[in-house]
C-alpha cells in the first residue's frame, strides 16, 4: 500500500519504574496500521496490549522507538502537542464509557469540541446531534447517562469519539461491560463506522470472538508482538443482530 | 476554551454539589460579612467623634497656662500667674484672623438651690462664650460683656446642672442660687451639647463672668485659659504662632525658655481621635479577616476532595484533548467563582447586619466602599491562593491513572 499508514512504530519500548522494580511493558514492537484497518489487540493481562494502546493514543510517551502518527513522528512531542493530537486525531472509547454524570447525551458529546479550535456553540450542537444520530440516538439528546441502557451509554461515548472526526478510534474493552447482544450492537455500530466513514479502528479486548469482528488480529505476549494474522471468518454483525432477533422470537 | 465555557463548566459543577458549595461559601459569607460590619462599625464610632468635636467647633482654640520651672521644679499646667486678661485683650488686638475670646477660670464648687444641691463646675467666661462653642440657650439669655466688666454675680446653667438643681425641664431663669456662700441671678439656661469627645459632660457646667470668678470665688488676678474662635478660612496653623509670639514678649522670655503656656485646637484633637478609631477599625477588621483565612481553608478542602472525587472526569478530559492548563484554570475558576459568590453575598449580609447593629444597639455603623471593594478583593484573592493547590494537583494527574482511576 502507497498511502502512509496511520500508526507505523517501530522498535517501540516501555518501560514503568514501580517502586525499584523496573516493569519493562514493551520490548520492542514493530507495527503498521494502514487506513482503514479494524484491527484487534489481544493478549492476556500484563501482555503490553494496553500500553501499547495508550501510547498510539498519546496518552503516554514510548521509553524508545518511534511512533509515526499520520507520518508524523509523535514519540518526542511535548504533553501539550500531544493534548492537540489527541483532540483532533484521535477517539477513545472505554469500557467504563466515562460520561461525565448528571450531564446531558448532547452535552457530552460537545465535550472534545470545548478543548479544539473554538466552534460556535450552534456549529457544537449541530455536530453533536449529527454524530448522535449516527450512532442511532437522535432522539435521545437530552437524556441523563442515568436514564440510558449500558448500551446506549457506550454508544454516546461513541459519538463524543467521532465528533471531532478524528483519523483514529481506540477502543479499550469497549464491550467488557455489556452483555451479548448489546456488544453486538456496539461492534456493528464499530464496523459500520469503519464500512462507511473509512475509520481506522484499533480495539482491544481479551475476548476472542469480538476480535473475530475486525479484519486483524494482533496477540500480544510479555510485551511483544506473538501474533499478526488476517482474520478469514469475519463475523458480521449485522447479520448476527438479525439471528439473534429471529432466534429470541421463535424461542 | 473561552472564558464563558470555562465559567460555566465551573458553575455546572458548583451547583452539581450546591448543598456542600452552600456550606464551603458560608465560610466566606461570614468571613467577608464580619470584615464589612467591623470596618462600619469602627468608621461609624469616627464619624459620630468626628460629628461631637465639629459641635464643639473645629475652629475653637485653646491657650491654657502652661507648666513653669522653677529651677528643677516643674509644675503642672495651669500653674502659672502669667497668663492675664490683658493677654486676652492683646490677641484680639494684635494677633489678626480672630472672632471671639474669651478668657478663663475655672473651679469646682458646692452650688445650693432653694431645695437642692450639686457639686459642678464653676466656669468663668467672657461674654462671647456662646459665640465661640456655638452654645445657644434654652431659657432667657447669656450674660453681658456689662456684667463681665462689673464682676456681676450671674450665672446660665448647664442643662445638667439646672436638672440637677431646679428638676428637669424647668426654667430657673430669674431664680437666685448660692456659689460659695454668694447669692448668684440666674440669667438663662444652656441648651444641651451632650459628653465632649473626651472629657467631662459638658452640660453639667454654672457659667458666670470670669471677672467674678477671680474676684468673689478663687481672689487672683490670673487666667488658667483663654479660649478663643478663629474667623473662617483662617487656619490654626498661621494663628497659633502668632499668638506664641505675642504671648512670649509679653511673658518676657528668653529664646531659651520654654513656652509658659501652651496651645490647642479641637481641630488637632480631632486629628489624633481620628487616628486612633481608624487604628481600631483596622484591628477590627484584621480580626474579622481571620474568618476569611479560615474560609479559604475550607475552600482548599472541599477542592481537594473535588479532584479526588472527579479523577475519572479529568482523565477524560485530557482524553479529549484537555491541556494541563485547562484542568487548572477549570478547578481555579471553580474555586474562584465560589470565594467571589460567598464574597458577593457576604457583602449583602455585611450591610444587613450593620443596618441591623445600628438599628438594634443605637450604634452608626457606616458601610463604605473601600470595605465592600477590599473584602471583596481579598475574597478573591482567597479563592485563587487556595484554589491553586487543588487545581494544580487535578493539572499533575496521569492521564492514564486518571482514566482507570475507581
Amino acid at each position: 500500500m502507497n498511502e502512509t499508514p496511520v500508526i507505523a512504530v517501530h522498535d517501540l519500548t516501555k518501560t514503568y519504574a514501580v517502586g525499584d522494580i523496573e516493569v519493562r511493558a514493551l520490548r520492542g514492537v514493530s507495527l503498521q496500521i494502514p487506513r482503514g484497518s479494524f484491527v484487534a489487540l489481544t493478549g492476556p493481562s500484563g501482555s503490553g496490549k494496553s500500553t501499547f494502546m495508550h501510547l498510539a493514543g498519546c496518552l503516554d510517551r514510548p521509553t524508545g522507538g518511534v511512533y509515526e502518527l499520520n507520518g508524523r513522528d509523535v514519540s518526542r512531542f511535548s504533553k501539550r502537542e500531544l493534548a492537540m493530537v489527541r483532540n483532533r486525531e484521535i477517539g477513545f472509547v472505554f469500557q467504563g464509557f466515562n460520561l461525565l454524570a448528571r450531564t446531558s447525551a448532547i452535552e457530552n458529546v460537545e465535550l472534545p469540541m470545548l478543548y479544539g479550535p473554538p466552534v460556535p456553540a450552534r456549529e457544537r450542537h449541530r455536530r453533536a446531534a449529527a454524530a448522535l444520530e449516527a450512532v442511532g440516538l437522535g432522539g435521545r439528546l437530552d437524556h441523563h447517562p442515568n436514564q440510558l441502557s449500558g448500551g446506549q451509554q457506550q454508544r454516546v461515548a461513541i459519538a463524543r469519539a467521532l465528533v471531532n472526526e478524528p483519523t483514529l478510534l481506540l477502543a479499550d474493552e469497549p464491550t467488557g461491560n455489556l452483555d451479548s447482544r448489546t456488544s453486538i450492537e456496539v461492534m456493528g455500530i464499530f464496523q459500520r463506522l469503519n464500512a462507511e466513514r473509512g475509520i481506522t479502528i484499533v480495539l482491544v479486548t481479551h475476548e476472542p470472538d469480538i476480535a473475530e469482528y475486525a479484519t486483524r488480529v494482533i496477540g500480544f505476549r510479555d510485551g511483544r508482538i506473538r501474533l499478526d494474522r488476517r482474520v478469514l471468518q469475519r463475523r458480521d454483525a449485522g447479520d448476527e443482530l438479525r439471528k439473534f432477533d429471529a432466534q429470541g422470537e421463535a424461542a | 476554551m473561552s472564558p464563558i465555557t470555562t465559567l460555566s463548566i465551573a458553575v455546572t459543577a458548583l451547583r452539581r454539589n450546591a448543598m456542600r458549595t452552600a456550606l464551603t461559601a458560608l465560610g466566606m459569607i461570614i468571613g467577608v460579612a464580619a470584615v464589612i460590619v467591623m470596618v462600619a462599625i469602627g468608621h461609624g464610632a469616627q464619624s459620630s467623634i468626628e460629628s461631637r468635636i465639629r459641635s464643639a467647633g473645629t475652629n475653637v482654640v485653646t491657650i491654657s497656662a502652661g507648666s513653669n520651672a522653677f529651677g528643677p521644679v516643674r509644675q503642672g499646667f495651669g500653674n502659672t500667674t502669667t497668663l492675664t486678661p490683658e493677654d486676652a485683650r492683646a490677641i484680639t488686638d494684635d494677633v489678626p484672623g480672630i472672632d471671639y475670646v474669651s478668657p478663663g477660670v475655672n473651679t469646682r464648687q458646692q452650688v445650693v438651690a432653694e431645695a437642692a444641691n450639686w457639686n459642678t463646675q464653676i466656669q468663668g467666661a467672657g461674654a462671647d462664650l456662646p459665640a465661640i462653642r456655638a452654645w445657644s440657650l434654652e431659657f432667657g439669655s447669656f450674660f453681658t460683656e456689662q456684667d463681665v466688666s462689673r464682676a456681676e454675680k450671674v450665672a446660665v446653667l448647664g442643662g445638667i446642672a439646672r436638672d440637677e438643681l431646679f428638676g428637669p425641664g424647668t426654667d430657673p431663669t430669674g431664680a437666685t442660687i448660692r456659689i460659695g456662700n454668694q447669692p448668684f441671678r440666674v440669667t438663662g439656661v444652656l441648651a444641651r451639647k451632650g459628653q465632649a469627645a473626651m472629657g467631662p459632660d459638658q452640660d453639667d457646667t454654672v457659667v458666670v463672668p470670669y471677672t467674678t470668678v477671680q474676684k468673689k470665688l478663687l481672689g487672683i488676678t490670673h487666667l488658667q485659659s483663654i479660649t478663643l474662635s478663629v474667623a473662617n478660612g483662617v487656619s490654626f496653623q498661621t494663628v497659633s504662632p502668632r499668638i506664641t509670639d505675642l504671648l512670649r514678649t509679653r511673658h518676657g522670655l528668653a529664646p531659651e525658655d520654654p513656652d509658659d503656656f501652651s496651645i490647642r485646637s479641637l481641630e488637632e484633637m480631632a486629628t489624633v481621635l481620628t487616628s486612633t478609631t481608624t487604628t481600631m477599625t483596622w484591628l477590627l477588621a484584621s480580626i474579622a479577616a481571620v474568618s476569611l483565612l479560615v474560609g479559604g481553608i475550607g475552600i482548599m478542602n472541599i477542592m481537594l476532595v473535588s479532584v479526588t472525587e472527579r479523577t475519572r472526569e479529568i482523565g477524560l478530559r485530557l482524553s479529549v484533548g484537555a491541556r494541563d492548563f485547562d484542568v487548572l484554570l477549570q478547578f481555579l475558576v471553580e474555586a474562584v467563582v465560589l470565594s467571589l459568590t460567598g464574597g458577593a453575598i457576604g457583602v449583602a449580609a455585611g450591610f444587613a447586619a450593620s443596618m441591623a447593629v445600628s438599628r438594634i444597639m443605637g450604634w452608626t455603623a457606616v458601610v463604605t466602599g473601600d470595605a465592600v471593594l477590599m473584602s471583596f478583593g481579598f475574597a478573591a484573592a482567597v479563592g485563587v491562593f487556595f484554589g491553586f493547590y487543588p487545581a494544580r494537583k487535578a493539572a499533575a494527574l496521569d492521564p492514564i491513572a486518571a482514566l482507570r482511576y475507581e
